[in-house]
This record gives structure tokens, sequence and C-alpha cells, in this order.
């Protein structure tokens, strides 16, 4: 297991997220998270990389375990370099340009290569953006289109060579040709990086997943592989919203 | 009808300005402008020397109150202490400084005691715009920048400062424009009447256009009326830079 997950327990305040949530995560697998709004999957995956804690007053309990190593007792910045994620939004730094924005983790990280022209270029090659951008490297990468900005986050988490990527509804700002783009390359990507995403799009899930949880109010309710969870779920929860019921 | 009180309310500040320009223009005719060099040069001394006194500490408080103080009790205090030290007239500096500065620290009727003294004046100034200008800065790029590995300072360093300088500039130059203009915490510590050399050093002797405006004006004698209209020329012109400069800075950071 790539990680592996403990009786999580998440809250904001006083208000409990994330119930005890115990899950593994397949190697070289995309996972994806479904649930209706609210029900802490977007706490639940911001907790793998330790971004949860940096609210005010937002708190965690539990184990989660990156290659067997317990996360919450290293330090976090080298868990975000190992675990990288791109957002809901597309946010490449209004500041930098499309090849800083690139390197900007690298950059941070003190790790710039000594040619940082290829690793821009094979960055932008594994997001399909290189065709797109060679031309305009020095242009501010807030330039670019919605699906352009979220494959270049892409780029620019890919460039720190992550063990894991995690996906907060990466298309839910896209339109859909921008998103089927995005979910060809997660789909590609899954070959070689372990993903998780949280999307609350059913079908998305089904086209790009290998296994899918369903949460619900902070709980996991069923986790299993993609095909089993659309084609043959056994809580009536799970099949309920699935099918469109609620949520 | 909108239109005509849009072009009014554009047109009077300007129209004031102008009038009283042409007025002081008249008034300085014949003023002998080599008078004006010690008083300008003592201006633009202590604007600089408060800048470069007040923009760090300014800069790493509202860093520190932004990106790094716990939010609670005391760093709200904190918040409202520093605004409120922006609203204290600025003759009370004046005295601060005379005690501090001027008597304990013994630096006495010196530039670097005028500088100190206007650099406490602009601190909280300066401290509130750039807290403000990185408040502005989104919390989705911070967030962006800790999920790439970043550490507080590399994520404030790469992404929040370069995103939010342009506005601490203007807020910088805003607030060492109003330094430009001040006289009255100069008269209290002891900026002089007539210094007739630019000065040489910190310690050295100085006096600033406002400072010079002040006792030219109280003076019988025409021709120190015409010195002072000609040194009110030359500051408004300065401060009027300022704001244009702080202008451009914003336009163009948008």
């Amino acid at each position: 297991m790539k990680v592996e997950v403990q009786g999580l327990r998440a809250w904001f305040g006083t208000h409990e997220v994330i119930r005890g949530v115990s899950l593994d995560i397949h190697e070289q697998c995309v996972t994806a998270i479904i649930g209706p709004s609210g029900c802490g999957k977007s706490t639940f995956v911001r907790c793998l990389n330790r971004l949860h804690e940096l609210g005010p007053t937002a708190r965690t309990t539990g184990r989660v375990s990156l290659d067997g190593q317990d996360i919450y007792a290293l330090d976090p910045v080298a868990v975000r370099r190992r675990i990288g994620m791109v957002f809901q939004t597309p946010n490449p730094f209004p500041n930098m340009s499309i090849y800083d924005n690139v390197l900007a983790g690298v950059r941070m990280n003190g790790l710039l290569p000594k040619e940082p022209e290829t690793l821009v270029e094979s960055a932008l090659k594994q997001v399909a953006l290189w065709e797109e951008v060679k031309e305009e490297l020095e242009r501010p990468g807030a330039h670019l289109s919605g699906g352009q900005q979220q494959r270049l986050c892409l780029a620019r988490a890919l460039a720190l060579e992550p063990e894991v990527i995690l996906m907060d509804e990466p298309c839910s700002s896209l339109d859909p040709i921008a998103t089927a783009k995005v979910e060809e390359l997660i789909h590609g990507l899954g070959e070689r990086y372990t993903i998780v995403i949280v999307t609350h799009n059913m079908q998305q899930a089904a086209r790009v997943s290998d296994r899918t949880a369903f949460f619900y109010l902070g709980e996991l309710v069923e986790y299993d592989t993609t095909d089993a969870i659309f084609t043959a779920p056994n809580d009536l929860r799970t099949e309920e919203y699935i099918t469109g019921r609620f949520g | 009808m909108k239109r005509a009180l849009q072009l009014f309310a554009l047109l009077l500040p300007i129209g004031i300005v102008l009038a009283a320009c042409v007025h002081l223009v008249r008034l300085a005719r014949g003023a002998d402008l080599s008078t004006l060099l010690p008083a300008f040069a003592g201006s633009l001394l202590l604007a600089g020397l408060a800048g470069l006194i007040a923009v760090p500490l300014g800069l790493a408080a509202a860093i520190y109150l932004q990106e790094y103080a716990p939010k609670g009790r005391l760093t709200s205090l904190i918040e409202w202490n520093i605004s409120a030290l922006a609203g204290v007239p600025s003759i009370v500096y004046g005295l601060l400084g005379l005690e501090i500065f001027a008597r304990t620290l013994a630096t006495g009727r010196s530039l670097i005691s005028g500088a100190l003294t206007l650099a406490i004046l602009v601190l909280p100034l300066v401290a509130l715009a750039a807290r403000e200008a990185l408040r502005q800065v989104p919390k989705a790029y911070r967030e962006a920048a800790f999920a790439l590995g970043a550490t507080r300072l590399d994520t404030i360093r790469y992404v929040v400062l370069p995103m939010s300088s342009r506005t601490i500039a203007t807020g910088i130059v805003l607030a060492l424009g109003l330094a430009l203009g001040e006289a009255a915490p100069l008269i209290v510590v002891g900026g002089f009447a007539f210094v007739t050399f630019v000065p040489s050093g910190l310690g050295s002797a100085y006096t600033a256009l406002p400072l010079q405006i002040f006792h030219w004006l109280a003076r019988p004698e025409p021709e120190y009326l015409a010195r002072a209209a000609a040194a009110m020329i030359v500051l408004l012109v300065m401060v009027l830079g300022m704001s244009l400069a702080s202008l451009v800075i914003r336009v163009r950071a948008s």
C-alpha cells in the first residue's frame, strides 16, 4: 500500500468533518473520492499532505502513512514535496511566467537542476501543454485559458517528481473540452503515479479511476474497485447516491 | 447632469491647486532660489532616512502579523494599537522624539533626531499599508506554495511579497510623501529656523521645507514671503510627484 489511513479524524474548531476514516490507497492507481457536498472529501485529501492543519482552528488525529512512515511524524514540508496537489480553481502564480511556474516548486525547495529547460519541457510534455506554449514560455502563467492553467498547475506539481498526486475537484471550473483533456491526462498518469482525485462528478470517477471511495457525512461508507462500486454497491446509501437519488 | 457633476468634482480640486499655484508663483517672483537648497536637501534626507528606518521595520511587523502571528486576542490588540498610532497627531510624535532621541539618546537637534522622529511617525502607516497589501494576496496562492513543499519563508519570498510588492510600494511612497510635508514634529524635535548649508552628516543641524516655510512666514520682510512661496511650490511639486509615482505604480500593477 502506498498510503495507509487509519482512524483519521479532522476538525474545524469543534465541528468534526472526518469521523474516523480508515482506507488504503494502492500504488500506481487512480483512487476517486466521491460523495455529496460537505461530506468531508476535500478535507480528507487535505489531511493526506498536511494542508488541513494550516487552518487556524483545524485539528487532525489518527495515522496517515506514506510507504509505512507516519507523515504526521515527519516534517510537513518534506511530506508535501513527496505528495503533490492540484486544486479546485487553477492557481498558477500570477507573478511568474509559465516557465517559472513550472520551476516554482523545485526553486522553492532549492532543487533547481543544472538544465532547468529540460525539466520545464518534460513537465509540460507530460501534461500535453508543451506544443501549445513552447513559443511563449515567458508569458505570465495567469494569461492562459482555464484548462491550460490547470494543466500548468499539474506540470508544476509533476516537476517535483512527487510519489502521490492529490487532486481536489480539478475539473470543476473547466469547460467540457478542457475537462476531457485533463481526465485523459489523469488516466494516463495513473500508470506512473499514485493519484487521489476528489470529484462530485460520478461519471468522471467512473471514467478515470480504478478504485472509488464513497464518503458520506464525514465517514467512509464504501470502498472498492470502481467497477464494483458502480455496478454492485453493497451499501444502500452508495446505491442511492450513484443512481442520483440524493446529493 | 451626472456628467456635469463628475466634471465639476474633477475640476474643482485641480482648479483650487492651480489657483493656489498661480498665486504662489506671483508671490514667489524675485525670490533667491539658492536659499531654498538647505531646506530642500534637508527634506530629501529626512524623508530618505525615515524611509530607510521605517520601511524594514514596518514591513517586518506586517509580515509577522499577517503571516506568522497566531490569530488571537493579542494579535488583534497589536493591530488595533498600530491603527491607533497611525491616528496620533504628529506633534505628539515630535514630543516623543524630543524625549527619546534628542534627550535620552542625546542626539540633540541633529538630522538623525528628525529622521528618527519622522520614522516612528510613518512606521504605523507603512505597517498598516503593507499588512493590507499582504492580506489581499489570496489564500489559494499560499496554499499552492505550501502544497509544493515550500516553507513559510519561501512562500513569502517567492509568492506573497512579489504579488504584493507594488501595493506595498504605493503605501510607502504615500507615507513618505506625508513625512515630507510635516512641520510640527520637526519644530518640536529641534529643526533649525536658519540653516544656510546642506546637512553634512547624521549629526548635522538641519532644516526642512515645511519648517522653513513656517519660519519665513513669521517674518515681516517681503523677500521672506517670496522665499516662503517659492518653498511652497517646491514642496507641492515634491509631494505631488510622490502621489503621481504611487499612482503610476498602482496603475502598472493592475
